[in-house]
């Protein structure tokens, strides 16, 4: 890259403060979990959590969303799987999530506060390693 | 692309000779031998600053701490953690072996207490890798002072922080930075000194190996403020790390247009040159510290005239310290109200140490000031290792002194530590236990002073010799309670009569060591007997025979041999022959082997 002006130098910063903001967790509140067992993988929950990402990104909301990977959730009939854990909204399981409507899910879920019908599965067991 | 997982490893120099670079080589191989290269990025961070448990490797998101990584484990976190997305229980960071609980980075009571403002992006950015400083706010400061800021503003910043030298002896920055921005000069230097000599310490290798730019950052914008167009970064040689990591920050600050001619754009020039020390430590002094730059012998020159007014090449100099560099940033981008909000009354801001010695968790810590040194050993450290007695921690190197028990609860400050004679120095915390004799450990820190004196004035030169003789006299068992006398007789006088500051400070160690433990001296001097049993010609070894089963392991470990004995008798030490190094006691497991 040639040298900069003080307005590339911005920009720059606020391309790759959403990059890395994706890594930080601290005082992120919205969890967006997605199955990746051996199943979800397979239903294409890889593809699923690469529209997550770019959809999360394109509203902005790198900030305040973590964007994790975890086991198989049980579900396995409905894979691909996520779980949405936000503040003020009930924490539910979405199965069927295919890539093609993980963006509707971002809006959806994330932005409006909805829930997104027809895909709604579960409530996530309790906790039990919780007290 | 959109990477699922981030994988952090630490590349400081401690957990890189710990194999940290072969672990981020095979993890970048196994990603890519499983298939999963474009789902996760691994990036080699700066210091994490638990190096007790190095190397370590963190994992985000899903924030798993692991501790004491092996090449080997590569393969596993790859397959586990990125692949199947499970974490790798069997390195996670556990409280103590027996406990099967694993501990969340943010629980680690290593963490809890400290406050990273200098380390704000050690153990989280690559440091080779200039779009993640600016993507943590890197260069923002810079931008602001440009073209929001008038030069006053900027000091005045910095007088409203508070911002003290971090290099030992406390002086407000803003006050060197006025000095050198109010003289008219054709020329005027910017300079860093990254001659780190203390033993034990090593903050400001860790800085620059994690976060280069914050001090090109920060250089420059000392440049703006008092007009310099030309600044040195003084680093010993025996970084390697640090001056590569410092050499790409400088290309990639250049690449950018952030250093050089027209910083974006704004009509102001700067830039940076590498000075390599070859390791004398009188060179952190800052005087001889510019004549090395120079090209000249590394000596000091008298005070005043100041750097600030007369320095490199006889032009006004602002020379600080790579921690105070560090800091500079963030108080402008933060302001310097907010900065001064932490710490104490008089001490602004936070303190990194180097927390070494016989303690749990030796590490890189950095905590505001104010902090007890109690939290920083026990509650940061985890205590003393082998659960031992505190006996005192040195502080500011063979500069410094000792803090005993006594004063584990004040709150440590620039005033505070001073009024206990020793100092803040640098930042070396080096802490000892009831196994160590102060007598030994202060003939140690005159002996270092000693090699290290440049020999220009006769009070250090002489002085630091005799002191070391006397002390060995004391150590070897024939010393006098004249030689006490003697001891602070000369101490004061090199106090007063050096030329720099490492002769004004070299009896420090001792003098205090004499203040707190006068009853260690007096003990080898009157009753030749060391307790500790550090001081080799006044330590007996003997074996009692009440306690002796006559197994022999010592007898198998004596290297002389001098100890003999009959199958299942008690077995015996010939006093003639032993050379007192201690094998044949750390080798009983009956405590048969005494120390007299």
């Amino acid at each position: 890259m040639a040298k900069m002006t003080l307005e590339q130098l911005r920009k720059l910063r606020e391309d790759k403060k959403q990059d890395l903001t994706r890594r930080e967790v601290e005082g992120k509140e919205i969890q967006v979990i997605v199955g990746m067992g051996t199943c979800g993988i397979a239903a294409g929950a890889k593809q699923t959590f690469d529209e997550i990402v770019k959809a999360v990104d394109e509203y902005g909301l790198g900030k305040d969303v973590i964007i994790r990977q975890t086991g198989c959730m049980g579900l396995c009939y409905v894979e691909p799987t996520v779980e949405v854990v936000m503040p003020g909204m009930p924490t539910v399981i979405y199965g069927k999530m295919t890539s093609e409507v993980a963006k509707d899910l971002v809006r959806k879920h994330l932005v409006e506060k909805k829930l997104l019908e027809n895909h709604i599965f579960d409530r996530p067991a309790a906790d039990i390693m919780k007290k | 692309m959109a990477y699922k997982n981030f994988i952090l490893v630490c590349g400081g120099t401690g957990c890189e000779s710990a194999k940290a670079d072969e672990i981020y080589k095979n993890l970048l191989r196994e990603a890519e031998a499983q298939g999963v290269k474009g789902d996760v990025q691994v990036v080699k961070t700066g210091c994490f600053g638990f190096c007790e448990k190095g190397p370590i490797v963190k994992v985000l998101p899903s924030e798993s701490f692991y501790v004491e990584v092996k090449p080997e484990d590569a393969k596993e976190i790859i397959s586990e953690q990125v692949v199947k997305g499970r974490e790798v229980k069997r390195l996670l960071y556990k409280k103590d072996a027996k406990s099967a609980d694993n501990v969340k980075v943010e629980d680690i009571e290593f963490y809890q207490k400290q406050f990273r403002i200098v380390l704000r992006n050690c153990g989280v950015i690559n440091p080779e890798n200039i779009d993640e400083y600016i993507a943590r706010d890197g260069y923002a400061a810079l931008e602001k002072a440009i073209f929001q800021m008038k030069p006053e503003d900027v000091i005045a910043e910095l007088k409203t922080s508070g911002l003290r030298g971090r290099g030992g002896a406390g002086f407000p920055t803003w006050r060197k930075w006025e000095f050198s921005r109010v003289p008219q000069a054709d020329q005027k230097y910017v300079v860093c000194n990254a001659d780190e000599g203390d033993p034990g310490a090593y903050m400001d290798r860790s800085t620059i190996e994690g976060d280069p730019h914050s001090v090109i950052e920060a250089m420059t914008i000392c440049g703006y403020t008092i007009g310099a167009t030309k600044g040195y970064v003084y680093i010993r040689a025996e970084y390697p790390l640090a001056i590569d990591r410092l050499k790409i920050a400088i290309a990639q600050a250049r690449e950018y247009g952030l250093l050089g001619k027209n910083i974006l754009g704004s009509g102001v020039d700067f830039d940076l040159e590498i000075r390599l020390g070859a390791g004398a430590f009188v060179c952190g002094e800052e005087t001889a510290l510019l004549q090395s730059v120079e090209g000249k012998r590394g000596m000091p020159v008298p005070r005043p005239p100041f750097p600030a007014v007369k320095g490199l090449w006889g032009k006004p100099t602002v020379i600080n310290n790579v921690e105070t560099w560090a800091n500079i940033p963030v108080i402008l981008t933060k302001g310097g109200a907010w900065f001064a909000k932490i710490g104490t009354e008089t001490s602004k801001g936070t303190k990194v140490f180097a927390v070494t010695g016989k303690i749990n968790n030796s590490g890189l810590v950095e905590v505001p000031m104010g902090t007890t040194l109690r939290e920083i050993i026990y509650d940061i450290g985890g205590g003393i290792k082998g659960g031992k007695k505190f006996k005192g921690a040195q502080t500011g190197g063979p500069s410094g002194g000792i803090i005993t028990a006594d004063y584990l609860d004040t709150p440590i400050d620039y005033e505070s530590l001073t009024a206990l004679g020793s100092m803040m120095g640098s930042g070396g915390l080096i802490v000892m236990d009831e196994d160590d004799c102060m007598v030994n450990i202060s003939k140690f820190y005159m002996e270092f002073c000693c090699d290290e004196s440049c020999g220009k004035c006769a009070p250090c030169r002489v002085g630091t010799n005799q002191m070391h003789a006397l002390l060995e006299k004391i150590t070897d068992g024939k010393g006098t309670r004249d030689d006490l006398d003697k001891l602070r007789k000369i101490g004061q006088a090199m106090k007063k009569a050096a030329l720099c500051g490492l002769g004004q400070t070299a009896p420090n160690p001792t003098l205090s060591t004499m203040k707190y433990f006068e009853k260690e001296y007096l003990e080898h001097i009157d009753e030749r007997k060391c307790a500790a049993g550090k001081c080799k010609k006044l330590v007996v070894f003997e074996i009692d025979a009440a306690k002796c089963i006559g197994c022999g392991l010592c007898a198998r470990r004596c290297p002389v041999p001098c100890i003999t004995g009959e199958k299942k008798q008690p077995h015996v030490i010939d006093k003639m022959k032993c050379i007192k190094c201690g094998e044949c006691y750390n080798a009983c497991k009956f405590g048969a082997v005494v120390k007299k």
